[in-house]
């Protein structure tokens, strides 16, 4: 029967393209963080000898520095995540709502150029405005306004100035495609029923855009709490970040299994922070990350 | 089983199942060469299936589908002689017109100069001999679906299946469509099978209707049988316009019925249907509006015939349309009655509130027993 | 109505402020690289190309400095490779996900998306731990040395496809989404058989969602730091070869050429995606 052969066909091809799939979530992803949770479990008792134990955690919650480290990082995070919303959310009603037909397509291309430019850049850019021999300070010497360099690099603002700056534009762009598709007359609608500027803005706009708000929200937390080279670049030596004592465990120390647990522990921080603030707006990860 | 060979498209006993959902439920047809045949039903009754049944797409738990008497049960879809002209039309936008018409023939082989002969041909028998280099974008919806129809044509199909294609056009083109189809159909002398909830395109272009509800055939014949001869309650208040009563039999003699409706009303009525009720059973009363002969009230009454059945009441509203103006009549029961009515716009025209009465006979009345 | 036009205008001033903070570094970046100075900062000493074409130390132009010219290179082969790899993967997914049904069908979607919200860092640990774990465990037991897992391009590229590949797949995935299936059905109907339907329908609707995803994911793979960091071997790609002269050599106006020269390359790449998937037809 024809039938049969098409259910085989079907069958054939759904197999063939869950191969591709199958190997890359596997082999990339899957295996390589139980393999990570695996060797962060493993204790050095002697050269080539370990033992199975929590002892690298132990190490990890003994040692103020390290979980200090942690906190910062978050904390830090949460803080460009909501600057970012703060500063960007404004720039996406722009371009969605009420930018002109033709200003709106450039302005969105003005947001997606500096995506398209490597972070490394973007620092070094900021490095050459900042420092103490940077075009800022001697601007400013040039004006007369200040007398002595000024050195802006190197401190938690500059990180933080930074970090908002890389990841801004990851929250522009989910935003703008959640307010593209509100309907002008929602929120016209909205002053047309007695609602003023601040509670259409609240009532109306921001639950609609909920979805992007989160789905940005994920992804800057993520791609903040991740970075390296804007944290080392702009904060110095000493801009303590988590992901630089990970760097330091495997590569300076040489100690595998404890960089392990400490990328484990930033994956599973980082994991529970969006988890808790998708359960704070009641939203799931597919209908936010995923649509965009 | 012996096959009419004169027949281009037969369906045996065809059933397909969805779960528990009876899609289509032993269906049988036969279409004669040459004809224009349609499938008339609601959204969901199963007609669709039927159609992606015929053209391949889906294959049929039990039954028997024949194309010029051989069976194509077995026969993949792009090697069935049966083409369709889909509901969206299905252009490729990526190929300009040229293309989108060469691409079966290609796809068969069709030697480069054939095909530019026979896109050509198919062209110039659509009437659109200059827009081979078009994109379809530039196309307007009129002659995107004569596109549609070539790309089929041209490779010489047993059968055209249409699904629906009329249904994204607005009102206007759509009533010209109907003409051009029917004329196309003639020219191209090919069977077209064509699939519509919308029934005064399967009246005005078929020359057979099959009415389809809950996966059933209900009805096959011409549309004037279908209109005026309904054999069963869904196909008379399916097709055309009607007024409906719901009653119950106060007397049956010689075919005229005597119904006492669910509001009140008596009135007397042919009966109808495959089912002749008895003293006491529920039945469906049917009338159309332009059965209905709506008179100014008061003044002598006429003489009325022992047939005919009489509604006095006041009309509620005038549907004013031209020749086919209505009136709406609200009478004794509350109840609203449409008949149809001539507006002249002189001074004896009926307005609103104006106390009427309403006859029509028994003959033009139908009732089915439920 | 002044206070609208107040709030109007300094919304307007606000919007130009934050784009003037978006262009700031990439024109410092930039600018410096035509400054005729051996220090990438004011004063303007007057134009010069020498950071791109001079032949000579001190001033020696990023197209005659060999290191930066092989990090190009290797850049370019990387992001080469892992574009097309993760565009083959993309489509397949695509497919899978908008056309098959299986069970757990929304897990494996979660899975898909996954990646791209894992930090970077943390995938290119976890891929150089199995990697080194695996070779250790084979060159022990079989005294095989398996080159390819230990660091350099091949890890670069496995590490770098692990997350542009979500990114290719949700390109991919909204264009299949779009796609009218009766037009597969179409093309069968008048005639042409599986493969077929595949290369002349379904495969050129899907090819601008394609391309565009391979620029992306060339553009991201060329820019990407985090992941190939741990990763890298012998073979660095330029942004690890930049990062490295700034640290040990410290900011000299040849990185900004290199800067001018990837930003002008980047936005030449993101036109023509954009390009290639406005220049499609409505269907």
């Amino acid at each position: 029967m024809a039938g049969m052969v098409q259910k085989d066909i079907k069958r054939l091809s759904l197999y063939l393209l869950f191969a591709p799939f199958a190997l890359w979530i596997a082999l990339l992803i899957v295996l390589p963080h139980l393999g990570m949770f695996y060797i962060s479990l493993r204790e050095k008792v002697g050269p080539r000898v370990y033992e199975f134990g929590f002892e690298n955690y132990t190490n990890f919650f003994l040692e103020p520095i390290y979980w200090n480290t942690l906190l910062r990082t978050g904390s830090m995070s949460l803080l460009v995540t909501a600057l970012a919303l703060v500063l960007g959310f404004p720039i996406a009603y722009y371009i969605a709502k009420i930018a002109g037909n033709r200003t709106r397509g450039a302005l969105f291309l003005m947001c997606l150029i500096p995506l398209w430019v490597s972070d490394l850049i973007r620092a070094f850019g900021w490095i050459l405005l900042l420092r103490e021999t940077g075009v800022v300070s001697s601007s400013l010497q040039w004006a007369g306004m200040i007398d002595t360099p000024i050195e802006f690099l190197y401190n938690d603002a500059a990180v933080i100035m930074g970090l908002v700056y890389t990841v801004i534009l990851f929250m522009i762009v989910p935003l703008v495609s959640t307010l593209d598709g509100m309907d002008k007359s929602m929120i016209e609608a909205g002053y047309n029923l007695g609602g003023n500027g601040p509670t259409v803005l609240r009532r109306i706009i921001i639950p609609y855009a909920m979805p992007g708000i989160v789905a940005g929200c994920i992804v800057v937390f993520m791609l903040t709490a991740g970075s390296y080279l804007t944290p080392i670049l702009l904060g110095g030596k000493n801009s303590s970040w988590f992901t630089e004592q990970i760097y330091d465990q495997f590569i300076t120390r040489y100690n595998w299994e404890s960089g392990a647990a400490f990328g484990f522990l930033l994956l599973a921080f980082t994991s529970f922070v969006v988890w808790a603030g998708l359960k704070l707006s009641g939203q799931t990860l597919n209908s936010t990350v995923a649509n965009n | 089983m012996q096959s009419n060979s004169e027949n281009d498209l037969e369906c045996i006993g065809v059933k397909r199942h969805f779960g528990s959902v009876r899609a289509v439920d032993d269906v049988s047809l036969e279409i004669p060469k040459g004809s224009f045949f349609s499938i008339l039903g609601p959204s969901g009754c199963g007609k669709t299936t039927l159609m992606r049944m015929i053209a391949g797409f889906e294959s049929p738990d039990a039954g028997d589908i024949r194309i010029k008497g051989k069976s194509v049960i077995d026969t993949p879809p792009n090697r069935r002689n049966v083409k369709m002209v889909f509901q969206h039309l299905a252009l490729f936008p990526m190929m300009n017109v040229y293309e989108n018409i060469a691409y079966g023939l290609r796809c068969n082989g069709v030697s480069k100069s054939e095909i530019e002969t026979k896109v050509r041909d198919v062209l110039e028998r659509i009437a659109l001999p200059d827009v081979a280099n078009r994109e379809i974008t530039q196309l307007s919806g009129g002659q995107k679906q004569r596109i549609a129809i070539a790309r089929c044509m041209v490779l010489d199909p047993d059968v055209l299946l249409l699904d629906e294609p009329l249904g994204a056009l607005d009102l206007k083109l759509r009533e010209a469509m109907k003409i051009e189809l029917k004329l196309l159909q003639h020219q191209f002398d090919t069977t077209f099978v064509y699939i519509t909830h919308d029934q005064s395109e399967a009246l005005v272009m078929s020359d057979n209707v099959a009415i389809m509800n809950e996966g059933k055939f209900v009805q096959t014949g011409t549309p004037q049988e279908l209109y005026h001869d309904p054999s069963a309650a869904f196909v008379a208040g399916f097709v055309g316009d009607t007024n409906r009563w719901d009653g119950k039999v106060k007397s049956v003699a010689k075919g005229v019925a005597e119904i006492e409706t669910a509001t009140g009303l008596t009135m007397r009525s042919s009966v109808r249907g495959e089912r002749t009720p008895g003293v006491g059973d529920a039945v469906s009363v049917f009338v159309r509006p332009e059965f209905i002969t709506t008179q100014k009230a008061g003044g002598a009454a006429p003489a009325i015939g022992k047939n005919k059945n009489v509604l006095e009441g006041r009309i509620d509203s005038i549907l004013f349309n031209g020749a086919n103006s209505r009136v709406l009549v609200r009478d004794g029961s509350e109840e609203l009655v449409e008949a149809d009515v001539v507006l002249t716009g002189g001074t004896a025209d009926l307005r609103a509130q104006d106390a009427v009465r309403l006859i029509w006979s028994a003959e033009q009345t139908m009732c089915f027993a439920s | 109505m002044t206070t609208n036009t107040v709030f109007l205008t300094s919304y307007r001033l606000y919007v130009l402020a934050f784009f003037i903070f978006l262009a700031a570094p990439l024109v410092a970046a930039g600018v410096f690289a035509f400054n005729d100075s051996l220090f990438p900062a004011l004063p303007w000493r007057g134009f010069t190309l020498d950071w791109f074409f001079s032949d000579t130390e001190p001033k020696l132009g990023m197209f005659h400095d060999r290191r930066l010219l092989r990090g190009l290179y290797y850049s370019f082969v990387i992001a080469s490779f892992v574009s097309l790899l993760s565009v083959f993967v993309g489509t397949c997914n695509a497919f899978l996900f908008v056309r098959c049904n299986f069970p757990a069908k929304n897990f494996f979607y979660i899975m898909m998306v996954l990646p791209l919200v894992i930090p970077g860092v943390i995938l290119g640990i976890s891929i150089l731990l199995l990697a080194s774990t695996v070779a250790n465990g084979v060159e022990e037991t079989l005294a095989l040395e398996l080159d390819f897992l230990r660091p350099g391009i091949i890890l670069v590229v496995l590490g770098q496809f692990s997350f542009i590949t979500t990114i290719t797949s949700l390109v991919i995935i909204a264009r299949l989404r779009k796609f009218d299936e009766s037009m597969e059905e179409a093309a069968f109907n008048l005639g042409a058989s599986r493969p077929r339907v595949l290369r002349t329908i379904t495969l050129p609707f899907l090819f601008p969602a394609m391309a565009a995803g391979g620029i992306v994911a060339f553009l991201v793979s060329f820019e990407n730091f985090n992941t190939t960091l741990f990763l890298v071997g012998s073979e660095a790609p330029l942004t690890i070869t930049m990062y490295d002269r700034m640290v040990k050599v410290g900011s000299t106006p040849v990185l900004n050429a290199v800067s001018f020269f990837l930003m002008i390359g980047s936005a030449l790449l993101a036109l023509i995606s954009i390009f290639v998937q406005r220049d499609t037809p409505e269907t």
